[in-house]
């Protein structure tokens, strides 16, 4: 299995460092303009491309042979959610803050 | 078709990296990581905590934590965030080089993360001491009179609004740190294994999740250098 597709992992385990790298770049100078209400969330959307791809390409998500291992991390973002998603819905509807 | 016991008795003849309670290598090497990942799930919700912290006092003091952020060095953040994109890298390489039995490569990969690991622990530190210099640590020497808040040149920033964000930012990037030494400590382990030779295509389930852990610690960094670092920084 790991014989015959020796070269192909590399090409693409660069390909995702050098995305990476370009993506810190461009979250810095995202940072410096002015988008108004919009710099967090480029900013949090750039962060969570960077974090798919380190999953899916670098942790081997994507080519993972347990099932069972994206239910364990599915399960845990979708905690995650309810973590902040009720927390954060309080404190939004709450009159005096 | 009854097959366990057998296999199990062969297979611990042939392997003597396959534990007796599993059927197969494969079966073993799903286990560890499935073990690795639901520990992982426990450090998302651990840091999970702290991001719904930030989130709350992100959000009423706004300005205050714009003041606080900018005291923080964009460069030397973004040469971290770098750092550990480049250690990521020698890890997937490093866990590659062992299931394809390429033991310079191995060894070379696992001492480079290292070498890179420590590098951003010296950045933070210089990060840290010149907080320290600054009065910037919370606590009773903290001081952060007469900052104006950005985007209103006749505001001043409240102090103790933005000792906790001080407070946060220790918090947050020294439990990451903490991360990354233990992380270090294990990847010491590992190439004191690697040089022995210890991983081969059949057996190398360490360096796989020990580079899960430390992939894992980069993302957690992915989302504290736009949190800590890159808010309210447009003029």
């Amino acid at each position: 299995m790991s014989g015959h597709s020796s070269s192909s992992p590399l090409k693409l385990y660069f390909g995702i460092w050098i995305t990476l790298l370009v993506c810190t770049g461009l979250t810095v100078w995202a940072a410096f303009m002015d988008l108004g209400r919009y710099n967090a969330a480029v900013a949090l959307t750039i962060a969570t491309f960077k974090a798919i791809l380190v999953a899916l390409f670098f942790m081997h998500i994507k080519g993972a042979s347990e099932k069972l291992t994206k239910m364990v991390v599915i399960a845990s973002l979708f905690f995650l959610l309810i973590l902040l998603a009720l927390s954060m819905s309080d404190y939004a509807t709450r009159p005096w803050s | 078709m009854t097959d366990s016991p057998v296999v199990a008795v062969h297979g611990e003849v042939e392997n003597p990296a396959l534990l007796h309670h599993f059927a197969e290598p494969q079966q073993q090497r799903d286990a560890a990581s499935l073990g690795m990942w639901v520990f992982l799930g426990t450090e998302i919700m651990f840091f999970g905590g702290l991001f719904c912290a930030y989130l709350i006092y992100r959000r009423w003091y706004f300005g205050d934590w714009g003041a606080a952020s900018k005291t923080l060095d964009v460069t030397l953040g973004a040469t971290n965030t770098a750092v550990l994109i480049c250690s990521s890298l020698t890890v997937v390489l490093a866990v590659w080089a062992a299931k394809t039995a390429r033991r310079k490569l191995l060894i070379g990969s696992l001492l480079l993360t290292l070498v890179l690991g420590f590098v951003f622990l010296g950045i933070k530190g210089i990060e840290y001491k010149e907080k320290f210099e600054n009065h910037h640590v919370p606590g009773p020497s903290f001081q952060f009179n007469n900052v104006k808040i950005p985007g209103h040149p006749d505001q001043y920033a409240n102090p103790s609004h933005a000792e906790i964000y001080f407070a946060l930012y220790f918090i947050m990037t020294g439990l990451h740190a903490l991360h990354m030494i233990i992380g270090i400590g294990i990847f010491i382990w590992l190439t004191t294994k690697a040089w022995e030779g210890r991983f081969t295509p059949d057996y190398n389930t360490p360096v796989e999740i020990g580079g899960l852990y430390w992939h894992f610690v980069d993302i957690i960094w992915i989302y504290l250098f736009p949190l800590l670092y890159l808010i309210d920084r447009h003029p």
